[in-house]
């Protein structure tokens, strides 16, 4: 891998959320792989210090089984969404560890019906390549205002 | 134009016990008396003694719609005062926690306050020589509240100079408090992190009401956790060997039919507390923690171990904006901001001398259910709002809340009933009507009897 291709996956990744291709979307991660959303600055355990998601594959699974779900409520109307991404940074090229390490800078907006929010923060991947293709390990989401009392996020940032 | 305001009449029929009216839900001005007479008739909670351990240490709170600071003082003890500067009403502290050293300090004059509120120094303070200063309350310094306990650490506070003692207030209630602090092996609980916090467009009694309704969540919450069991279900036939992951035993109970919730009952108190899961919860088959149980019985002994971990109360009320869940540890305030805005703060305690994985359950417990990122949450928040929209028809100005209900329903009473009854929903609005109304002065000047 080099540096554009990782640079490209982190687009792309951002991309297949945008156009809720949400089964495409689990197929990016590693199936082992985390979607983490700290609840404190600089969180570094996402299991005894508190978070506002954690989820491995079969959480994420449950997500997004249930955004098509003819009893999910809260999704009628549906729920859309827009990433805007600065030019992912590159941390590691995984010399060492073969953790390849992205650093983005986001605003994401999320809408349902009339209202509209937006949230802006640092999204971290890091990926390792299996069998020739690139899988998310972990993808985190800090928030600049991770403590904020929001309403409802129903996707994924 | 004034409806409720010094009509004590007027507030009293908005409860009919089997009906309430959508007035208490939507209305301005019966928000406006809630902040005004509610709260501070009745003993709100105002923070834990575990997050100010140490010699100015504070947290800051809200009684209604009132800024109060809780701080521990040089004597050991935890003083709550009103959190504005006796000058200017400035909010002398601004943050939710912090440490504050010997003094507080106004940032707008430098007037400066003992940790126990007391009036510390003015600067140039021969501006006041001869002026009557000392003979306004301003000299006092910041407004103590003089009605505090601190129960097992949890702080409350009644800002009405009368009313009824913290004990007469909660009386057996406190059972609920103490199960879930007897569950740390030394008996203690703290608070080690920050809060869930979550918005919602609804009226604050609407998260109250739902806490013991048991009657939804198999309907609104089919999305989240039945799609979680299926989810599981067809993992498990790929891989029958694998055990039940501690999220699907999370969620799998909240699809529990019916007859479960009738059969594990909801116990009453009276003043409007209240608690579901009476003899059996969603929180019972969660699995053992490694060492939990050895270290209860050599805290407790056998017997009394197994009582305290066999008692597994779903939600506890304490009225009017808190619920306690003991078996999981954690306690919920629902902070009201508006007719329709309520900041919810959930809150996870750490048992004192308990293994790590039960605070790990406790805070993927939360996350799942009560964060504006839970799945669960999305759902009841959208029959919130939908509710809050719905009030709005003058097709029935009345919510029903008849399931289980009997003629001459005690107002003030301790019972056990069928667990899907809307009783304590009931008994919320009972004490409701009694603090809305207790010092309530009739202005009206209709006599009582003619008004009916």
């Amino acid at each position: 891998m080099n540096r554009d291709d990782l640079i490209d996956f982190v687009y792309a990744e951002a991309a297949t959320l945008d156009r809720m291709e949400w089964k495409e979307w689990l197929a990016l991660f590693h199936k082992d792989g985390r979607y983490w959303m700290p609840l404190e600055w600089q969180q570094e355990d996402p299991i005894l210090q508190p978070s506002l998601m954690y989820e491995d594959q079969l959480l994420l699974t449950v997500r997004v089984e249930r955004l098509s779900g003819e009893r999910t409520f809260s999704q009628k109307p549906k729920s859309r969404c827009h990433h805007l991404l600065q030019r992912p940074e590159v941390v590691s090229m995984g010399e060492e560890d073969g953790v390849y390490k992205m650093r983005t800078s986001f605003i994401y907006t999320e809408t349902r019906g009339d209202l509209l929010d937006r949230y802006s923060g640092w999204v971290s991947h890091e990926l390792v390549e299996v069998e020739g293709a690139l899988k998310i390990q972990l993808k985190r989401i800090d928030l600049i205002n991770f403590d904020a009392p929001f309403s409802n996020i129903q996707l994924f940032i | 134009m004034d409806r409720y305001r010094g009509n004590p009449q007027a507030i009293a029929e908005l409860v009919k016990g089997y009906a309430v009216h959508r007035d208490v839900y939507v209305d301005q001005e019966v928000y406006e008396l809630e902040m005004e007479h509610l709260f501070p008739n009745s003993w709100v909670y105002i923070g834990h003694d575990s997050q100010i351990p140490n010699t100015g240490d504070f947290i800051t709170s809200k009684i209604g719609n009132q800024p109060v600071l809780a701080s521990r003082h040089r004597d050991g003890q935890v003083y709550v005062m009103h959190n504005r500067c006796p000058h200017k009403g400035v909010k002398i502290a601004s943050e939710p926690c912090g440490n504050t050293g010997k003094f507080f300090r106004c940032p707008y004059h430098a007037w400066s306050f003992k940790t126990d509120g007391s009036l510390l120094a003015i600067p140039l303070k021969k501006g006041y020589e001869g002026t009557g200063f000392n003979t306004d309350e301003a000299a006092k310094g910041l407004p103590r509240i003089e009605n505090v306990k601190i129960y097992r650490g949890m702080i409350f506070a009644r800002l009405a100079e009368q009313g009824l003692s913290f004990e007469d207030y909660f009386g057996d209630a406190l059972s609920t408090i103490d199960n879930m602090a007897d569950r740390s092996p030394e008996g203690e609980l703290e608070i080690v992190s920050q809060p869930i916090r979550y918005m919602h467009t609804c009226n604050w009694k609407m998260l109250v009401d739902n806490q013991t309704d048991t009657c939804h969540p198999m309907v609104a919450h089919e999305s989240s956790a039945g799609t979680a069991v299926s989810v599981w279900e067809r993992a498990k036939e790929a891989n029958p060997d694998m055990e039940t992951p501690m999220a699907v035993q999370l969620y799998a109970p909240f699809m529990s039919p019916y007859e479960f919730y009738e059969g594990a009952g909801i116990r009453v108190w009276p003043n409007g507390h209240g608690h579901s899961g009476v003899s059996g919860s969603i929180h019972q088959d969660y699995d053992d923690v490694d060492g939990y149980l050895a270290q209860m019985v050599e805290a407790y002994g056998e017997a009394r171990a197994r009582e305290i971990l066999g008692d597994v109360r779903h939600n506890t009320i304490y009225f009017p904006n808190i619920m306690v869940k003991g078996p999981v540890g954690i306690m919920r305030t629902f902070i009201p901001l508006g007719v329709d805005k309520t900041l919810v703060e959930s809150w996870v305690f750490r048992l004192k001398g308990a293994p790590d994985k039960l605070y790990e359950r406790a805070l993927m417990y939360n996350r799942f259910i009560n964060a504006p990122t839970s799945i669960v949450g999305h759902d009841d928040l959208e029959m919130y709002e939908r509710a809050q929209e719905g009030l709005l028809s003058d097709g029935n100005e009345w919510v029903n809340l008849r399931r289980l209900w009997e003629d001459d329903e005690p107002t003030e009473a301790t019972d056990v009933v069928n667990g899907t009854s809307e009783r304590q929903m009931r008994n919320q609005f009972y004490a409701w009507r009694k603090f809305m109304i207790q010092n309530m002065e009739d202005t009206t000047g209709t006599p009582v009897e003619a008004a009916e």
